[in-house]
């Protein structure tokens, strides 16, 4: 098997738009089913009354991260053509600070405003007129950021790499602590009285 | 009778079991990759679109700025025909088709029962452009940075979703009476 398919050129550009929306409507549909087209479920991952947000988010990394592993082992998938974004430590770290904020305060972020804004939420919609309007600013100000911008970069690295741990030890490791995760959720829940939000 | 058949059409459905939907969305990224090389995103999306508003309006200005040009650079098409575009349209229709086949479409605000309309959509905005700004900063959101890249174990997505649930957590008190 030669994958990533694309990579292999099985198909061109304008086919891969047609995989990018169908592709798309798989993760909006997701991401509503799992109730985050609502931003009372979403922010109240931050208030430790629902967990949902922590509960699929590493549900999927996991999901994602075992296949891709398991596709490199047996040699169908050439990680090697696999896009990874080249890391900037500093400005990335401050740029999630940031977002973080951005989510207790607005809440949302940018994918779930969009399935919020499609099943007729106002404040879905008024958050996306937001990220707009703070894309410009950042836009705006990028002369004068872009220093910041580019600071410590580390090329394109894995946390394999980083701390010399083999890659298997360290899927099995995130997905033995992902597990561990899950159980400490359920029972933080229990504990304070299961306050799951309902649509 | 009929009222209470009418009343259980009109109930929206519980959201799924949050493992369920995550081995879904996990299946999606997965699939991505498989068949793309590359993961999901979302505020890459809004980059395009800001880059090719300011373009418009002043395409000089957009020029001779580096984070606009990065999305005009490639002159023989439109900034709009990009893979990230499509998947968001593809996000807003799949948002759409779930939330109609589980009764949940609703033009509604969401919001805690201690705050205004007009206060949680100010907030909502504000949030939004801060979202924007840190998104830029970190060269991605919780799509593009916290699951794709954390699929892959990339080292700067992971310190980046460290991060976000930091930032949430560190102010999450002080906006309680939106949500609470």
């Amino acid at each position: 098997m030669n994958i990533p398919f694309f990579k292999y050129g099985l198909f061109g550009d304008d086919v891969s738009l047609v995989v990018a929306f169908i592709i798309g409507i798989g993760f909006g549909f997701f991401l509503e089913r799992a109730g985050f087209g609502n931003g009372r479920k979403l922010a109240a991952q931050f208030y430790f009354n629902d967990l949902t947000v922590f509960k699929v988010m590493f549900t999927a990394i996991i999901t994602a991260m075992v296949g891709i592993y398991y596709l490199s082992v047996i040699g169908w998938m050439d990680l090697s053509l696999v896009y990874m974004s080249p890391t900037y430590i500093v400005p990335q770290t401050i740029g999630g600070l940031i977002l973080g904020i951005g989510f207790v305060i607005g809440g949302y972020c940018p994918g779930t405003s969009c399935v919020s804004a499609a099943t007729g939420k106002i404040d879905g919609m008024v958050y996306l007129l937001g990220i707009v309007a703070g894309i410009f600013i950042f836009g705006e100000l990028f002369p004068l950021v872009s220093n910041f911008y580019n600071s410590t970069p580390m090329g394109q690295v894995t946390l394999s790499q980083l701390f010399n741990i083999p890659y298997g030890i360290l899927v099995f490791a995130v997905v033995l602590m992902a597990i561990c995760g899950f159980a400490a959720a359920e029972w933080a829940e229990k504990k304070l009285g299961n306050k799951i939000v309902e649509p | 009778m009929l009222s209470t058949s009418n009343e259980v059409q009109h109930v929206p459905k519980p959201y799924w079991n949050p493992y369920l939907s995550g081995i879904g969305l996990g299946l999606v990224l997965l699939l991505s990759y498989v068949i793309m090389g590359r993961g999901l995103g979302a505020s890459g999306a809004f980059s395009s679109l800001v880059a090719t508003g300011v373009n418009a309006v002043a395409p000089e200005h957009a020029k001779s700025n580096e984070f606009y040009d990065e999305y005009l650079a490639d002159t023989t098409k439109s900034p709009l025909k990009d893979w990230l575009v499509f998947e968001v349209l593809g996000v807003f229709a799949g948002g759409f088709i779930s939330g109609a086949l589980a009764g949940r479409i609703k033009k509604t605000v969401e919001k805690g029962p201690r705050i205004s309309v007009r206060g949680r959509l100010i907030y909502a905005f504000i949030g939004g452009s801060i979202m924007g700004i840190g998104a830029k900063l970190a060269r991605g959101c919780t799509s593009g940075q916290a699951l794709t890249g954390g699929a892959v174990l990339n080292v700067g997505s992971w310190a980046f979703m460290l991060a976000v649930f930091g930032g949430a957590y560190m102010v999450a008190h002080f906006f309680r009476r939106q949500w609470k």
